[in-house]
């Protein structure tokens, strides 16, 4: 089934690249969506079993990301239907420089766009780190005709950066996939460099070799997630696409992205080296935080203001999984939340577009009268992307700022809040200029606004609420599944190695209890102990790898990855 | 056997070197393919492992890759667009040699500081390899012609490879092809792309596209 899910949307969308009927040809994209949808709704129920001798298999970590990434296809199939079918063909005039240009015929957007779906289907699927290299490259190559949509050397100009940045990324991350192999030959000369084998055999693993092939797969697959100050592609790659593209950049394709790092980061856990992975992840993180924060305040482009966002919440996902503990959980569910609510953003991004004809903000007034609908989903994805409740990023956000000051990160946390406070107002003062005052005579036309134009923008913005109100126990169980694979030792001991055992112990308790308490329906007791355990051992491994020293290395991993495989990794 | 190996690695730092200094487009092609020709017969002439049918498949495919298809799509490229020379890098073609001079030793210290895990492989291989791949950003940073810069990205590409070849046993077959075919597409999609710029701008000079920025 895993190999359906892949190959379905990649032969729908060479089928797409021959149809000539418009009409069959959205009917197709639609339909390929819808039956993913429902393969990877199935999945839920019966997780399919793995092909290609265990390189593809959908884990927990996988299978969340692959609903996420399957959702919001279904979303802007629906949303591109509507969009395609407004946008006129043949010569038109630029609105922004009067100059003519035309778009790409629809063949070969539609046909991009599946395939586009079956790679990142084949993203989230790859166990098997050359595959997943492979995959994201091909990501890259599916979505690039994508952003060129519209063709004038704006969207050309966005293209060029985009290909030239990600595959530069990219190849370094292929680097790292040497390296890794490398670390991994000293475990025995045939561990396959796939990821569950490499966690069975982390203790045995070369640690300064596979340090350094994190260190390659951080930069590669960072560039690609655009985590600053590698992220200088991705705000002209999503203002210049159509926005159906923008939402599947930023909700599905940065998170694929995300994944691979999250896949090395579980290696480096199992070897007992979590630690050196999340400070690089934490630095980062608050790195992109502040850059976007930086960008976002007083920014005149509303599209470059949502893809300056995604940068930061790129940002909050690293920092998550960099305090560890209960703020990975956090991260994992920041993701999903993100995904909704910056997609919900973007479609509505798109209907303005369409009805004023100008991505300036100052240019856009009176939202609220234009488009009723677009207008308040507009207002109401800025307070849920912002991080208000009762939306589901302000449920994860929280989740992250309790665990970091529960663990005695206090500067990171007051830099977080502040940082996301900065982000509020700089984007309310856009946002809400937008929505209200009266609309500019002269250049407004507006357009009805039908079911599918702003549909899945309602749904999106309803699941994002739900989310806020209560997460499914199915979601949870696999938001929790998959934040334990990276490592859930808090890096607390890290940097205090003063703390007693008895005392990380409690912190451990405490960290489990917010979640418990953060997420409606408190976890079940055996699980909280069974966190808890984990979570102190983690703590104490760490700990005595600092004491150890350097003359000591061999033993101290040794250590470090029985503590970690005993729970059961 | 091991003098044709180390002759084969200096002659992928003379092309490296040729690629700093050329100012000419259709020749700075040739010598990429060169490279990549090279670089696809070292696993054969090593000598290190038995020649297996594995390794002349992935060998037959990476020349003919990247000694005959890219470089077809390439010229193509360049046709379209119709031009011949990069003219006024933005660092000159003497201080670049010098650059990659500089950078030669600095690339041999570094290679010298990591241990490989197989004995065998010739020691000068790692070097090669990291100066390809300083050669190939040094192209994408100092050069106006987006064509310059896909030659760039294909030097660090080739320079992946050859550290995997000394590094890495080897790897499965599908994931070969998988890169491989990757490469291929990276270039067939960025040769439309230097195509469509061409057209778009009348030439490919990157510095022209500057208009996104905040």
């Amino acid at each position: 089934m895993i190999l359906a899910l892949i190959l379905g949307p990649a032969a729908a969308g060479a089928l797409a690249f021959v149809l000539r009927a418009d009409w069959l040809r959205r009917g197709l994209l639609v339909a390929a969506a819808m039956a993913h949808a429902g393969m990877t709704g199935y999945a839920w129920v019966h997780r399919p079993a793995p092909a290609l001798g265990g390189w593809l298999e959908l884990d927990a970590t996988g299978l969340l990301f692959l609903s996420i990434t399957s959702l919001l296809f279904l979303a802007a199939a629906f949303y591109g239907v509507s969009y395609l079918a407004h946008e006129s063909h043949g010569v038109r005039k630029d609105f922004e420089e009067n100059l003519f240009f035309s778009n790409a015929p629809e063949q070969v957007f539609t046909g991009c766009l599946l395939l586009f779906l079956a790679t990142m289907t084949l993203v989230t699927a790859s166990q098997h780190f050359g595959l997943l290299w492979v995959a994201v490259e091909a990501t890259t190559l599916a979505s690039s005709p994508l952003i060129y949509f519209h063709r004038h050397h704006r969207s050309l100009e966005a293209t060029w950066k985009y290909l030239l940045i990600c595959s530069v990324g990219i190849a370094l991350a292929l680097l790292g996939n040497f390296l890794l192999a490398v670390a991994a030959g000293q475990a025995g000369r045939h561990v396959p460099i796939v990821a569950a084998d490499l966690v069975r055999h982390a203790t045995q693993m070369n640690v300064p070799w596979l340090k350094a092939a994190f260190l390659f797969f951080l930069v590669g697959y960072g560039t690609k997630m655009g985590l600053a100050p590698l992220h200088t592609w991705l705000p002209d790659a999503h203002s210049e696409a159509p926005s159906a593209v923008s939402a599947l950049l930023s909700g599905a394709l940065l998170n694929c992205a995300f994944l691979g790092i999250l896949r090395i980061q579980q290696v480096l856990a199992a070897a007992g080296q979590g630690v050196f992975g999340q400070e690089l992840l934490l630095v980062f993180g608050l790195a992109s935080m502040a850059v976007a924060a930086v960008f976002l305040v007083s920014q005149a482009d509303y599209k470059r203001m949502l893809a300056y966002s995604s940068v930061e919440h790129m940002g909050i996902l690293a920092a998550g999984i960099g305090i560890g503990g209960t703020a990975s959980f956090g991260a994992m569910l920041h993701a999903v939340n993100h995904s909704i609510a910056k997609a919900m953003l973007f479609f509505v991004a798109g209907n303005i577009l369409a009805a004023y004809k100008t991505k300036a903000t100052g240019e856009v007034r009176g939202v609220l009268g234009v488009l009723p609908v677009s207008g308040v989903l507009w207002l109401a994805g800025f307070l849920a992307i912002t991080g208000s409740p009762p939306f589901g990023l302000f449920l994860s956000e929280l989740t992250i700022i309790r665990a970091a000051v529960e663990q005695g990160h206090v500067a990171t946390a007051v830099a977080f809040v502040a940082l996301l406070a900065v982000i509020f107002v700089g984007m309310a003062g856009v946002v809400i200029s937008m929505a209200q005052g009266t609309p500019p005579e002269t250049t407004v036309r507006p357009r009805r606004e039908t079911v599918l134009s702003v549909g899945p923008a309602i749904v999106l913005g309803l699941l994002v609420l739900g989310m806020g109100l209560y997460v499914p126990p199915a979601v949870r169980e696999a938001v929790q599944k998959a934040a334990a694979t990276t490592g859930l030792g808090d890096n607390s001991s890290y940097g205090h190695g003063r703390h007693g055992d008895a005392e990380t112990r409690g912190r451990g308790e405490a960290a489990t209890t917010i979640a418990g308490a953060a997420v409606p329906h408190t976890t079940t007791t055996t699980t909280t102990a069974r966190a808890e355990a984990r979570t102190s051992n983690m703590a104490t491994a760490i700990m005595w790898s600092r004491a150890g020293g350097r003359k000591h290395g061999y033993e101290r991993r040794d250590h470090g990855t029985q503590a970690t495989a005993a729970e059961g990794f | 056997m091991n003098v044709w190996i180390d002759a084969l690695i200096v002659l992928v730092v003379l092309t490296n070197l040729k690629l700093l200094g050329s100012s000419r487009l259709v020749p700075c092609i040739r010598i990429l393919a060169l490279q990549g020709v090279v670089l696809g017969l070292l696993p054969l002439v090593a000598g290190v492992e038995p020649i297996t049918v594995r390794m002349v498949i992935v060998a037959a495919v990476s020349i003919g890759l990247k000694g005959a298809v890219l470089p077809w799509l390439l010229m193509r490229a360049l046709r379209g667009a119709d031009v011949r020379r990069e003219i006024e890098p933005l660092v000159s073609y003497g201080m670049s040699l010098l650059i990659g001079m500089a950078a030669l030793p600095g690339a041999l210290w570094i290679g010298s500081r990591l241990p490989l895990p197989d004995p065998r492989v010739s020691s000068l291989l790692v070097p090669t390899a990291l100066f390809t791949m300083m050669v190939g950003m040094f192209l994408i940073v100092s050069r106006k012609k987006a064509l310059t810069q896909v030659l760039g990205y294909l030097a660090i590409e080739n320079g992946v490879y050859a550290i995997g070849m000394a590094l890495a046993q080897e790897q499965p077959l599908l994931v070969e092809m998988g890169i491989l075919l990757d490469v291929f597409a990276a270039v067939f999609v960025m040769g439309i792309t230097l195509f469509r710029i061409s057209r778009e701008f009348d030439n490919i000079d990157t510095d022209e596209m500057a208009l996104l920025k905040d």
